[in-house]
């Protein structure tokens, strides 16, 4: 038997609850200056459960006020203390990594087993692979000649923008702001709409431990406060992790003021399995029908959910009998409960969205092999936005193949050969992730190499450890994030060209 | 531009229409681009009137109560066989789009058809 947590705010739960949460701004907590706030829903019961600041560009500014008034204490401390600054939010958090992981269940819909196991303890960990980053800075200097040095210095952006999805409310915050710190910027972030809260909850934790000003959040309407972050000429960057047209629509933001932008945008991600993955009827086996089924993970709501399932013809019947039977044992429910798997969507929109894709796939001809519709659920979870963990099975021109449904919809087809898996897989406008499956190194190499995609997990998915460079090709993106190669997206270059030579060049 | 026949690429429902001319009123001319891929995407992403800078491969689907309707054009490709049909749904936009109403957003339905000739001649 799991255990199930007590809902945020009810008696025994790991989460105090308030009715109402202000802006966390140079380290304390501000109202909006509009006094507005918006309701805050859980998908778990589609109730409200609490408010949050409906911020306007006012409180963007108020944000930026504090951000620079701190950009220069915090871009001048040293690698170490900033190093010790981003292990003592890691400690902050792991010593609160159940009250997290409950919170961000609660507002996100996603099983609790995910965030206990995966989410919250991946957030920490990216706060200490940063803290060691930031002790690795090194500039580096030329000897251009004799008695001329290029010295290179890498030196903060400033004050830098952040904005994050929904789907990891705070693996993507750590992931923007781990990087931005670690190099010596301040952020003002922006959470998602749907799951403002859980970050609110994450900045009572690190409050005491971080220099005020140096994390800012703001909750409100992504038109209206995410535009006027953007859009403004006091961030040095904007980094987002989106939509493809609203990642485009920020870097015609960026372009208005000419600063840097990074963006991680949709995928269609294919995970490709080969005839021999059936070889033998052995623990590997067992591992790659899992990878099939982690299409269900995160309710399918991951940039890189493995959303097309390409198998060779020749295993089809076999090897998809038993990946069905494997997503019937699926325990769909309340995700305070560990013993649940999926949970629901984090919204009615997304539900809605998700239904209209079934629809359209099923008019495109593909094949319902399982799910297909809302799931029914009972008593307080009657009214959350659960959907059945679906499978159809069709062809690779279809919708459902080529559109990211960002939910628990899985569309399969079939291969011939290598050439074939290549060509469908890379018969996408994206390329964040993917997924090979073999029990031959050579083709998985290959494989690999051919895929385009920047990430192309090789017998395993859905991995997301720290040091592993995560970003897109194609549509899916500009930049990597997960690797210490983002101090460079989160520095600029300082050349300082120093002649030691007491001799004039001659010209005049 | 001729107009797509016979089936229009893009329509709209009686209740995005009604929520069109009400943004009309309120803040002037708006547009459309069908957003694609990821979180809040696969929606139809609606702006002021020139918020969203076209490119010059972006293609205008049609238009609907006077608001263009924009698609990126490699989106175009996997989309075509099927016609969009702009509704309304419950629940405030999550992105950087318009609200269709209080509490109400955009959304994009779809169902199959032969694309009129004039939809890819209405490329920019």
């Amino acid at each position: 038997m799991g255990k199930v947590y007590a809902p945020p705010g009810t008696p025994g739960s790991v989460v105090t609850l308030k009715s109402r949460y202000d802006n966390f701004i140079g380290g304390t907590w501000v109202a909006p200056v509009k006094g507005q706030y918006m309701p805050n829903m859980s998908p778990v019961t589609g109730k409200q459960f609490c408010e949050v600041a409906k911020s306007t560009a006012d409180d963007v500014e108020l944000a930026l006020d504090a951000a620079h008034a701190a950009k220069d204490a915090w871009g001048e401390a040293s690698l170490a203390d900033r190093a010790a600054v981003l292990n003592r939010i890691a400690d902050a958090l792991e010593a609160n990594l159940e009250m997290l992981a409950v919170a961000e269940t609660w507002e996100n819909g996603k099983p609790v087993r995910e965030t206990l196991a995966a989410d919250i303890p991946l957030a920490i960990d990216h706060f200490r692979y940063f803290a060691g980053a930031t002790r690795s800075l090194e500039g580096r200097l030329t000897e251009i000649d004799k008695d001329t040095v290029a010295y290179h210095f890498h030196e903060p952006l400033g004050v830098v923008g952040q904005i994050i999805p929904f789907n990891f409310p705070l693996l993507m915050a750590a992931w923007k702001i781990a990087p931005a710190l670690a190099a010596g910027n301040c952020t003002v972030l922006k959470p998602a709409s749907p799951t403002p809260w859980s970050i609110l909850k994450f900045a009572e934790v690190v409050a005491s431990v971080v220099p005020a000003g140096v994390i800012n959040i703001i909750t409100g309407p992504g038109g209206e406060i995410g535009k006027a972050l953007a859009t403004s000429p006091r961030i040095a960057k904007i980094g987002f992790t989106g939509e493809t047209t609203t990642g485009r629509l920020i870097m015609q933001y960026a372009a208005q003021n000419i600063i840097p932008s990074t963006t991680e945008l949709g995928g269609k991600s294919p995970n490709i399995f080969f005839a021999d993955v059936m070889d033998k009827d052995d623990s590997y086996l067992d591992k790659a029908i899992e990878g099939l089924v982690l299409y269900a993970f995160n309710k399918g709501e991951v940039c890189t959910c493995p959303s097309r399932a390409l198998i060779q013809e020749s295993i089809y019947d076999k090897f998809m009998a038993r990946c069905i039977e494997r997503i019937g044992k699926i325990i769909q429910g309340d995700p305070l409960d560990t013993d649940t798997m999926i949970g629901p969507q984090v919204s009615t929109q997304q539900l809605e969205k998700i239904g209209s894709y079934v629809d359209i796939g099923l008019q495109e001809g593909a094949e319902c092999l399982t799910g297909g519709h809302r799931s029914a659920q009972t008593g307080d979870l009657a009214d959350g936005y659960y959907f059945e963990p679906t499978v159809l099975k069709g062809d690779n021109k279809m919708r459902v193949f080529q559109e990211e449904i960002f939910g628990p919809v899985l569309a399969v087809t079939t291969f011939k050969d290598e050439a074939d898996a290549v060509r469908i897989a890379n018969d996408t406008i994206y390329g964040l992730g993917a997924g090979v499956w073999t029990r031959n190194g050579n083709l998985a190499y290959r494989m690999g190499r051919a895929i385009k995609a920047g990430r192309v997990w090789t017998n395993c998915y859905h991995l997301y450890p720290a040091g592993a460079a995560f970003g897109g090709y194609k549509i899916s993106g500009v930049g990597r994030e997960n690797h210490q190669m983002m101090l460079e997206h989160y520095t600029q270059t300082k050349n300082l060209l120093v002649s030691y030579s007491e001799q004039p060049l001659g010209f005049f | 531009m001729s107009e797509p026949v016979p089936d229009p690429a893009v329509v709209a429902t009686p209740e995005a229409l009604a929520a069109v001319a009400r943004l009309v009123a309120e803040r002037g001319p708006v547009m459309f681009y069908q957003s694609g891929g990821c979180c809040d995407g696969s929606l139809p992403m609606c702006f002021d009137d020139g918020e969203f800078l076209i490119g010059d491969h972006d293609v205008l689907l049609g238009t609907l109560g006077g608001a263009p309707f924009y698609i990126d054009p490699r989106q175009y490709e996997v989309w075509k066989h099927t016609q969009l049909i702009l509704d309304v749904g419950e629940g405030a936009p999550e992105g950087f789009s318009l609200a269709a109403g209080p509490d109400t957003h955009f959304i994009t339905r779809s169902r199959m058809c032969t694309p009129g000739p004039g939809a890819a001649n209405q490329q920019l």
